[in-house]
Order: C-alpha cells, then structure tokens, then sequence
C-alpha cells in the first residue's frame, strides 16, 4: 500500500467472535481447524449472534477450537458435549446452543446423545469434525477412519474383520425425522471453504428459526498423525477422505411435518380425566 | 390450614422440589425411583420448570450440568447403579464448582443388584462418589417429611456452596406413604450467581475463563479443603435420641434409623439404657457428637443394610476408645433381596451383645 493510502472499505480481517490472545494458538502445521474456526467466527459475526451464542466443547482438539472462539462456552466431557448443550437450551432457548466435537466425541463415547438429540429434534447445532481418527491422542482408530488407514491400535492397517466399517454419521442424521439441516463439507480449498461457511449459517439459521436439530460435518486434515505433509494431507482429503465421505447436503427444511394420530393418543396406561 | 398429605417418600421428594423452587429435572427411569421421575413429569411444567427424560443417566446429569450453569436451580434422581454412572460428571461439576441436588433412592448391590430396599451406597457418596479426591453434602431423610424438607436444604446448600448435594433414601423411605406437611423451608439469603453463563451479553460482554483453576490445581484443593471445613463446621444435622444417659449408643440412618428408634423404644420399656444417633447429614459427619456420646457410652453399636459401610467412619470417629459392634445386612429378616432389619432384631443384638460383655 502507497504511502498516505486511506482503507475506504475492510474486505478481510479477523472476525470480531475470533479471539487470538486467549490461549496461546496450538494447532498442528496443517491442520484444518483453524480455518473451521474463522468460518465460525465469520458466522457468528455475520448473524451477529456473538452475545447470546454458548458453546459447548468436547474434548479433544475441537475443544482447543473453542477457547479462540469469543462466545460464552462450557467445557464438557468426552462426548458429552452434545447432552450439555441440549440441556442448555432447554432451560435457555433465547440462547444459540452449539456443541464442537470430533469423530471420537460424537461418532464413538458420545455416540448415543447424537442419535438422541437427532431423535428429539432438539434445537442446537453440532460442527462435528471429521479427521479419520483420535487426534489429541495420538492417531488412534476412529469409527471414521478410513478402511485400511494405519494407525497407532491399528498398526497393520483398519481392518473390518476387527474394527468394522467407517461411520457416516450424517448419512444417518439425514434419515432421522428430527434433524432440520445436515451437511458435509471441507475446508482443504477456498470454494469448499466458502461452502463450508455458507453450511455453518444455514444450521445456525435453523435454530434460530426454531426448525429442529442441525449438523454439520467437516472434513479436516490431520497431518501428523496420518504421517503426510500439511499438503499431502490437504490432497489426501480430497483423494480418499471425500471417496468415503462425500460432500454435499443431506437435508435441508425449513418445517419438520409429522401428524399425531388421536385413535394413538387415547390409548396408553395414563388415563385422562 | 396446613397442607397435608398422605405421600410416599418418592413423593415428597418431588413436592420438595417445587416447594424448592427447583425449576428443571432431567432423568431416566429406574426402581425404585421411578415415582419421583413420574411426579415432576407432572408437576414441574405446572409451575414453568423443564422436565425431560433422558436416553440414560449420564445424559441426565450432564443436563443438569448444562442447565445448572445457566443459573437455572437444577437436580437429577436416581438409583444406586444410576448414581455410578453419573460420577464422572459429578466430577466434573466438584472442580467447576456447580451446583446440583442428585437424589439416590438406594437399591441393592452391587451390580444391577435388585430393586428392593438397601445401604449399600454410603461409601460411594460419602466419600463423593467419582475421581478426583472432592467431596459432596449428603443428606438422608428417614420419613417422607423429611424427604421433601431435606430436598428443599440440599437444593439450597447446592446453591450456598456451589457444589453436589446428594439425598440418599432407599426403597423402603421411597415407598412408604406417611402424612406430610408441605411448607416451604426459608434457610436464609444465598450469594449471588455471578459465574453463570447465559451468552456474552448477559456479563456486558465480558468473557469468562472454562476453568477457574486451570493453572492452579493445588490453590483448587487448598480451596475446597477450606470450604468442607466449614461445611463441617456449620451444616452438620442429626437426631439425638434418648442420648443423655445411653450406655449402649446406636448409630444409624434412613430407614433402619426408623427400625433403630423402635429398638430403643422396646429396651427402654425393660430399663435398658440404650439411645440413638441418627445421621441427617452423611456428610458432613457428626465426628465431634459421636465423640461426646460415645465417651459416657459402654459401647457402640452400628445398625446398617450394607456389609459395614457407615461403621468405618463411626470407628475412625471413635478412635478406638469405645467397642464399636455392627449388626449389618446379615440382621435381615430374610436373606433374599425383600429383607429388612427388624427393631426385634436390633433389640436381640444388643441383648446378645450386652450379655457377652
């Protein structure tokens, strides 16, 4: 910029919701995580939801996530952060609940909450971040690593006879009447960035519009425990991560249209006065 | 004119939750405690509480965590294998200093047990129950009076000292119906909810740290330490009953506590000196109290549904100055899971154990 230049318009900055000097910036070289948190941030300032916007974070990297993140937050147990953040909402529903996780949070130990808060429609937003395997940890076996991948309690490679198959936990959200909005997306290129951003709004536009439960699942690179460069792990997401998991919306309404049958609702052992 | 009814203590238990303004309930069914879960289902919406009930209880616990924070005067009830799966979140909420009231209606164990009346629980939620070396305040009703006047102060002491409280009953309190007289309990003014988190702009956005202590584990400790001294120091309750002149002190809680003070009733009539302790608070324990009794006592006698739980702590309060003997589950009346210890065989014990002295 010349010298005595004037900045007439901002067209990239830090969001206001990014805080850089809470704790120091851990990630890995490569990894995705940071770019899912400017995507948030940006979310969070574009619907201006920075005040009322409470976050729960799981344990693991996704919860390192978090402490950038400038939103009132809770710190939850490993996979609880899904319950916690539906208990929130039930007793705050002015609030914005979202719960931050990754695929040994909510695909493994937290499983159950994730296909109960689906089943109950409750109102929050889960970004749930898929790297194909426990980061913080070490690199072991996730229910979302890919057939094959070597990793440290699959040192020959994941091997179906033993661990099974690889878990497409939007795939199932998106058949279950309760959820409002599921996605899958990527951050390892500017447009699917760009995709990404748009997915997160859209499911904290469904809360905030009452409609039910909404997910978004991130693919995200995970260097140094798939034992890739940043850019090979980067190629990697889109050479096999997207192969199992691909991109692209699940389901998206804007009204969750169920009927209750009356014949049903005389029958049961409470009887009605 | 009072109101008065006829409730089971599962009941009460869930009319001292309105009366104590408790205003969210997360649980999942369990016997014996299923009734209390039944009444909120009811009640709770009635006065503008959430209620929900759970996939499971470590679901339900970690609501009440979530709701709690909000500042929102939350509890949880539950049975013994309920109780085992809620601890790592019981934990959780020792280090972050949140309030909960968690009801126990005890069933036999361990294991899944049965659903039948027992003890077997003191150990785990005296010495608080999870990980991490805290504490929780234990309460144990031994009526359905007390059921609904001790939720009533477990849901204010939750709030007075930012942590667990736990009521622990058993099927036999659960299940039994006596009258109740429903009063809201006033224990006085409470601090300030001031690290409730409700969204940036209820603090003027200012943000708040996750942990309070997360570069200060020993301050934390050092902390708490100070706090249960003065827990113990000004929260303990029991009943003493026909203390004074006791020779033989018995020592008990819940429903056996019942079937104890029955067992003086009948020793007395035959001028046998003997008296009760009966525990309200599990923790704090009575140490100082049991000290007194036991030092004009002859000896000590432990009356409890459990293989000998509370004993140790009367022991270790007791120092070893005065004998301590234990009638414990073995004192049953049947050796299947529907057993209870009858006051004749408490009366027999100390007969026994007075004529061997």
């Amino acid at each position: 910029m010349g010298e005595g230049a004037v900045i007439k318009q901002q067209v990239v900055g830090k969001p206001k919701a990014v805080q850089l000097d809470f704790m120091p910036f851990k990630f890995c070289p490569g990894c995705h995580e940071s770019l899912v948190w400017r995507a948030l941030g940006e979310v969070i300032d574009e619907l201006d939801i920075q005040g009322k916007a409470i976050a729960c974070l799981d344990i693991g990297c996704s919860g390192v996530l978090m402490v950038g993140l400038a939103v009132d937050g809770l710190h939850c147990l490993h996979g609880r952060s899904t319950a916690v953040a539906a208990g929130v909402k039930r007793v705050l529903p002015q609030a914005i609940c979202f719960n931050i996780g990754g695929d040994g949070s909510l695909c493994a130990i937290g499983a159950g909450h994730m296909v109960n808060v689906m089943m109950r429609s409750d109102p929050i937003t889960t970004i749930f971040l898929n790297n194909s395997g426990y980061g913080m940890t070490g690199g072991q076996v996730a229910p979302t690593s890919l057939i094959g991948l070597r990793t440290t309690t699959t040192p020959e490679g994941r091997d179906v006879q033993s661990t099974g198959f690889p878990l497409h936990l939007s795939e199932i959200a998106a058949t279950m009447l309760g959820t409002a909005y599921v996605s899958r997306v990527s951050v390892h290129t500017p447009a699917n960035y760009q995709k990404a951003r748009k997915a997160i709004k859209t499911a904290f536009q469904k809360q905030m519009d009452g409609v039910g439960y909404s997910l978004v699942e991130i693919l995200c690179a995970c260097p140094p425990n798939w034992g890739l460069s940043p850019l090979a792990a980067n190629s990697f997401v889109e050479e096999k991560l997207i192969g199992e998991f691909p991109l692209g919306e699940f389901k998206n309404v804007d009204k969750i249209e169920y009927t209750v049958d009356p014949e049903i609702n005389r029958v049961g052992r409470v009887k009605r006065g | 004119m009072a109101d008065r009814r006829l409730l089971s203590g599962n009941e009460a238990i869930g009319w001292g939750a309105i009366l104590g303004e408790c205003k969210a309930f997360f649980g999942y069914p369990i016997t014996p405690q299923s009734e209390i879960l039944e009444f909120l289902a009811t009640e709770l919406p009635k006065v503008g509480g959430v209620f929900l009930q759970t996939e499971d209880e470590i679901a339900a616990v970690s609501m009440v965590y979530g709701s709690s924070m909000t500042g929102t005067r939350t509890m949880s009830a539950t049975s013994s294998p309920g109780i085992s799966l809620m601890q790592e979140t019981v934990s959780l909420m020792a280090y972050l200093k949140v309030p909960s009231v968690i009801v126990d209606v005890c069933r036999f164990g361990p294991g899944s047990g049965m659903a039948q009346t027992s003890q077997t629980d003191y150990r785990q939620v005296t010495k608080g129950g999870g990980h991490g070396g805290y504490r929780c305040i234990v309460l144990a009703p031994s009526s359905s009076q007390e059921c609904c006047d001790l939720v009533q102060l477990a849901l204010w002491l939750a709030d007075r000292y930012q942590m667990t409280v736990y009521v622990l009953t058993d099927a036999t309190i659960g299940q039994s119906c006596e009258l109740v007289d429903l009063k809201t309990r006033d224990f006085g003014a409470l601090p300030d909810k001031d690290w409730v988190i409700r969204g940036l702009d209820a603090r003027g956005g200012v943000r708040q740290g996750f942990h309070q202590h997360m570069w200060d584990y020993v301050g934390y400790h050092q902390d708490m330490n100070e706090k249960y001294r003065e827990i113990a120091e000004n929260e303990i309750k029991y009943e003493a009953y026909c203390a004074d002149d006791a020779e033989v002190i018995l020592v008990a809680y819940g429903y056996v506590s019942r079937m104890a003070k029955g067992a003086v009733d009948l020793v007395r009539e035959e001028g046998l000196k003997v008296g009760l302790l009966r525990l309200i608070t599990l923790w704090p324990f009575p140490t100082n109290t049991l000290r007194e009794l036991g030092s004009r006592a002859r000896r000590v006698l432990v009356v409890e549904h459990s293989s000998g739980l509370l004993v140790e702590d009367v022991e270790c309060a007791l120092q070893g100055k005065v004998p301590v003997h234990l009638l414990g589950i073995w004192g049953t009346h049947r050796r299947d899971s529907s057993g209870i210890i009858y006051p004749e065989r408490i009366v027999e014990e100390i007969k026994q154990m007075e004529s061997v002295a």
